[in-house]
């Protein structure tokens, strides 16, 4: 956990991630955006605009646990990472259309999100699944939701600190770990089924 | 067991309270076990890692009494009922949806539950045909219940197939490997494996269910299962999908196969993946009316 690279959201600089190659540790401070199945139904699907500027954003895939406190802010209870592969599609607009640069999650995107990350110089940056507890601990404020209609699914400004580990699991180089290791592990079974 | 008073109700409704939030904040020990177990062989970076961060995670959710993981499920019970139990079972289910209402209003939790189409939120993490309800009968006269709250993430990595008898096991375990190759990172690894063997579609599906509510370190009694369970535990880990996915030694925590006799004609399969935060909780009703609690 030495070798952690630290960086701030949203970016200056929408190319600052394009020095990023998988495998590299990030930790993560400013503010990061939670964002889900519906939010992003209803931005692409529906034509709806967001409410936030997500020029330089990391986005984060999430549906947190929350209490409602009496003056209407929100109170975390649980905020963790759930499965980005349902959310693939989106890529290509929340890139081209406005400005976001990274997307944690866990599991991975599809390989039709590699282009997509080569042209905007994305990232997708893995957090582990599950370790929410740990997680929870890093995000300092919920500091916006916006669309509460779609509770828990809302648009989430956290704001953030020492966030992660996070591991560059896809780049803008056209690396993808979850590619490599499926496809491994595909060479592994056909050799495998021979002795079964 | 005496005759049930109307306050033994009462009593499951909080058990079953109890159960769902203790369920999502403590990882049974036996899965606690192996992912140490699995740290000390994991060889990848990546994999070591991500099971520094999975234990460090159940640790700092003991510490500070937090939920492990933000997921609080689909809310799956399995109701092992003594014979001579005398209990109302229609009231044991209405008190269990009670009780896993209350928890998520009083503590609170995320509610999960929405209408298949319209995708409305019933708010509470019941609704139609939820909580799932499984029931087995057993020897006794006591009622064990046990919930799994059942993360999406691994549910939605579900599959059956109907093979033929002259495509044999050897379709079933290619197949059972396949599912792990294709869910790849989604389940959250290193998974608990839930295989159903034989019966009809709807009850291989449910033993592949069954199969994740089984502690890791209990074995099929069939020792012919078990050998298959050993071959599929060691094959599933040499294929070097890992922790999340990112590559290493530990695809699964453990196979757990359930089987149930089948037509001649069929050779039923089906696979059921339980994340690595594979939470779980029992309560159990006394013959002398005291509920203990545990996994």
């Amino acid at each position: 956990m030495t070798d952690e690279t630290r960086l701030r959201f949203p970016l200056d600089d929408l190319d600052a991630l394009r020095e990023l190659r998988v495998g590299q540790k990030l930790r993560l401070d400013g503010h990061i955006i939670g964002i889900r199945d519906a939010t992003q139904i209803r931005i692409f699907d529906e034509g709806v605009a967001p409410p936030l500027d997500l020029t330089g954003a990391a986005l984060i895939h999430t549906a947190p646990g929350v209490r409602k406190l009496a003056d209407g802010r929100y109170e975390k209870v649980c905020i963790g990472t759930t499965t980005s592969t349902r959310m693939d599609r989106f890529t290509q607009g929340l890139m081209r259309d406005y400005g976001v640069r990274a997307i944690i999650g866990k599991a991975g995107l599809l390989p039709d999100s590699i282009p997509v990350l080569r042209e905007f110089g994305g990232c997708y940056l893995a957090i582990t699944g599950g370790a929410a507890a740990l997680e929870t601990t890093q995000i300092e404020e919920i500091e916006e939701v916006h669309w509460e209609d779609l509770m828990p699914e809302c648009l989430w400004k956290f704001r953030v600190r020492d966030f992660g580990p996070l591991v560059v699991a896809m780049d803008s180089h056209g690396a993808s770990i979850y590619r490599d290791v499926k496809e491994e592990a595909q060479a592994r079974l056909d050799r495998l089924a021979a002795d079964l | 067991m005496p005759e049930p008073q109307t306050d033994v109700y009462a009593a499951i409704e909080e058990a079953a309270k109890r159960i769902y939030i203790g369920a999502l904040k403590t990882i049974p020990p036996d899965v606690t076990a192996a992912l140490e177990r699995a740290r000390g062989r994991e060889t990848h970076p990546n994999g070591q890692e991500v099971l520094d961060i999975i234990l460090r995670n159940i640790g700092v959710a003991g510490e500070h009494d937090m939920l492990v993981c933000q997921d609080t499920g689909t809310v799956v019970y399995w109701l092992e009922v003594g014979e001579d139990c005398p209990l109302n079972l229609a009231r044991v289910t209405q008190a269990i949806r009670t009780g896993t209402e209350r928890a998520t209003k009083e503590h609170p939790l995320r509610s999960n539950s929405v209408h298949t189409i319209t995708r409305r939120h019933t708010g509470t993490n019941t609704g139609l045909h939820l909580p799932v309800m499984h029931y087995d009968f057993v020897p006794g006269d006591e009622l064990k219940m046990t919930i799994v709250p059942k993360g999406s993430g691994s549910e939605n990595q579900s599959f059956m197939r109907m093979f033929t008898p002259a495509q044999g096991v050897k379709a079933v375990k290619e197949f059972v490997l396949q599912c792990v190759v294709d869910a790849g990172a989604n389940p959250c690894p290193p998974t608990i494996m839930g295989v159903g063997l034989g019966g009809t579609s709807d009850l291989v599906t449910s033993l592949a269910k069954k199969a994740i509510f089984r502690p890791i370190d209990v074995p099929n009694p069939d020792p012919v299962i078990h050998e298959l369970e050993v071959e599929l535990f060691e094959a599933a880990n040499s294929l070097g999908i890992g922790p999340m996915g990112l590559g290493g030694d530990n695809t699964v925590l453990a196979v757990n196969i359930e089987n149930a006799h089948t037509h001649i004609t069929q050779n039923p399969v089906a696979v059921n993946f339980q994340c690595w935060a594979a939470r779980r909780m029992s309560a159990r009703m006394r013959a002398d009316g005291a509920i203990d609690v545990g996994f």
